[in-house]
């Protein structure tokens, strides 16, 4: 098992969404995030004193998924959330240890 | 807050003990009058229509009036005026500075406005209408003439008008009572103690508000240049520059400084937590400031019209050089730049208002959009102190101006009033005379902030704790939030 953490950029939510749920990948969780990379922030004036804001507003997406449907996952984000500009995101893949669906008690693939 | 409540006892012992004068003549016992005559009825009406005074108004007078009371029109404009006034304060400027400060200390803002507004008022019926709009000296009006408003009915204090009636007159000026402390409250947000708030409030109308208001517009003040014939200053203040906008922008700079800076003023980044509210703000004190200033004329008259226009294209005029000013030098015209220029424009053209064309009013609006600029952009940098929301940047230095320009710019062709007493000083030495009234304000807000402000911290304090600072107001001193998410 698998878990892919994406952080890409707010509005290209739905679209990532809909691709990863054309590939049958059917959970996932969802958070607002701030952050910066190479993108860095920008600045703000109000009435002559300049904020530099550091942090831009991204979205992290957490999936948990088999080894098997790791890559055309990984395609299907990279597709959806890219726009060529620089602040499109990252895709971060981790291993997981072990899965667990409270309700039945369900371990590992059968539990995601 | 026991402390809070005593020295506000001791405050009111003070003032309603120091300037109790002895009231006002009773009327002796006059012969009957006569019933007017028709053409003298007709008369009458003329004067309604021109807002003059009625043949019984005059002091030898032989005849009654059919029309003793208020007139509709006059009276009608002052009421809408008066809650224009008020809506300000409440929302407009609870909005325009709530808007600008950090979420955490958005309903202390609110409350601020919320709890002015009846302080005030309270002070106001009690001793405060007194000592503004009655006889007494050059300083203050007498403490018992109108004290808990008696007297003060529906007919006309001729005094002040022939056709509007004393309580909505005296409503009228209670709402400019409310908004001067308010904005003081834009230098002192987020870190100042809510009952040093109250108890500033309270001394602060009896030490500045008070004396100034009685100065500029009380029958015999000390200032009063358009009607007072034996006023030793000549000055003149159509809606407040002075009483107003120089008297709480210059208190709000002291008051800062005692009080000073924020917690992490200037490296930690305090941002305005809602553009969207302080421009819904600024909004409402544009169009509230129709009631400021053309209500001022107390009358539904030709000077009320001409302060409308003149009103409008200063705030106008200002608020656009503003934002074009930022366009050229900062590259961008900002929201907060067109709401603060709007706002300078209207400080700026307060005192003008009824005195000067559309000519002067639009050098006004030019004036405002670049002077209080400066002093947001370049004077606070330099001098370092933190006027939280920039009242003094603002209301201080357009107050200032704007009583300077009124010198400058006022011609009696928009307002045959300035021939009465003012013939030979309306554009000749006008500008010396401002001076003069510039200078006794400062004296007035310097002097009293200061005292005040040293009183109320050695007993009680003027600031929250850390603590308290960093939670926010909203919670710690109001036990709500602003935003739940």
């Amino acid at each position: 098992m698998k878990k892919i953490e994406a952080i890409v950029k707010p509005f290209k939510l739905e679209e990532v969404k809909d691709a990863l749920a054309e590939v049958g990948i059917e959970g996932m969780t969802v958070s607002e995030v701030k952050g910066f990379g190479r993108q860095k922030g920008h600045t703000e004036i109000y009435r002559g004193s300049e904020y530099t804001v550091d942090f831009l507003p991204k979205i992290k997406i957490e999936i948990v998924l088999s080894d098997s449907r790791l890559e055309t996952a990984i395609a299907a984000i990279l597709k959806a959330a890219k726009t060529g500009k620089i602040g499109d995101g990252k895709v971060f893949v981790y291993p997981v240890q072990e899965a667990i669906r409270i309700r039945t008690g369900e371990k590992g693939e059968q539990a995601i | 807050m026991k402390k809070a409540l005593r020295l506000f006892g001791i405050l009111l012992s003070l003032s309603l003990g120091g300037w109790c004068a002895p009231a006002a003549p009773s009327d002796a016992a006059a012969p009957a009058k006569a019933e007017p005559t028709l053409e003298q009825r007709v008369a009458d009406l003329e004067a309604y229509i021109n807002n003059g005074p009625r043949n019984a108004d005059a002091p030898e007078s032989k005849v009654t009036s059919k029309i003793s009371g208020p007139g509709p029109a006059h009276n009608g404009w002052m009421m809408t005026s008066a809650a224009l006034v008020l809506f300000m304060t409440l929302p407009g400027l609870a909005l325009f500075y709530g808007g600008l400060v950090r979420r955490k200390n958005a309903l202390s803002v609110l409350a601020q406005c919320l709890g002015i507004a009846g302080l005030v008022s309270i002070l106001w019926w009690l001793v405060g209408y007194s000592l503004v709009f009655s006889a007494g000296n050059a300083v203050f009006g007498s403490a018992g003439t109108f004290a808990f408003l008696k007297g003060v009915n529906s007919n006309p204090n001729t005094n002040y008008s022939y056709w509007v009636s004393q309580n909505v007159f005296s409503m009228y000026q209670l709402m400019f009572a409310i908004i001067t402390p308010a904005l003081i409250m834009g230098a002192i947000a987020e870190r100042m103690k809510y009952s040093a708030i109250l108890v500033f409030v309270t001394g602060w109308m009896f030490l500045v508000y008070f004396p100034m208001a009685h100065m500029v517009w009380g029958v015999d003040g000390l200032m009063n240049g358009v009607w007072n014939a034996n006023a030793s200053i000549k000055a003149i203040d159509f809606a407040g520059g002075t009483v107003v906008h120089m008297s709480s922008g210059w208190s709000a700079l002291i008051l800062c400084l005692l009080l000073g800076k924020r917690l992490g003023f200037p490296k930690e980044p305090m941002p305005p937590h809602s553009m969207a509210l302080c421009m819904i703000g600024t909004g409402m004190l544009w169009v509230g400031w129709y009631g400021f200033n053309a209500g001022s004329a107390v009358a539904a008259d030709g000077i009320a019209a001409n302060a409308f226009m003149t009103t409008t294209l200063a705030a106008a005029t200002a608020s656009f050089v503003w934002a074009m000013a930022e366009y050229v030098l900062k590259g961008k015209p900002s929201i907060l730049g067109f709401c603060s220029g709007a706002v300078a424009g209207l400080v700026v053209v307060t005192p003008a208002a009824g005195f000067v064309d559309s000519s002067g009013a639009i050098l006004i609006g030019l004036a405002a959009g670049l002077i209080p600029f400066m002093a947001c952009y370049k004077l606070k940098g330099w001098l370092g102190y933190d006027d939280s929301l920039d009242t003094f940047g603002v209301h201080a230095v357009g107050g200032t101006i704007g009583a300077f320009l009124t010198g400058l710019l006022a011609t009696s062709s928009v307002n045959p009033n300035l021939d009465l007493n003012l013939k030979g000083v309306v554009g000749h030495i006008l500008w010396l005379e401002q001076l003069k009234a510039i200078g006794v304000t400062l004296l007035f807000a310097i002097v009293g902030t200061t005292i005040l402000g040293f009183l109320i911290r050695v007993l009680i304090g003027l600031r929250v704790s850390e603590d308290v600072e960093t939670i926010g107001l909203d919670l710690v001193e109001h036990g709500e939030e602003a935003y739940h998410d």
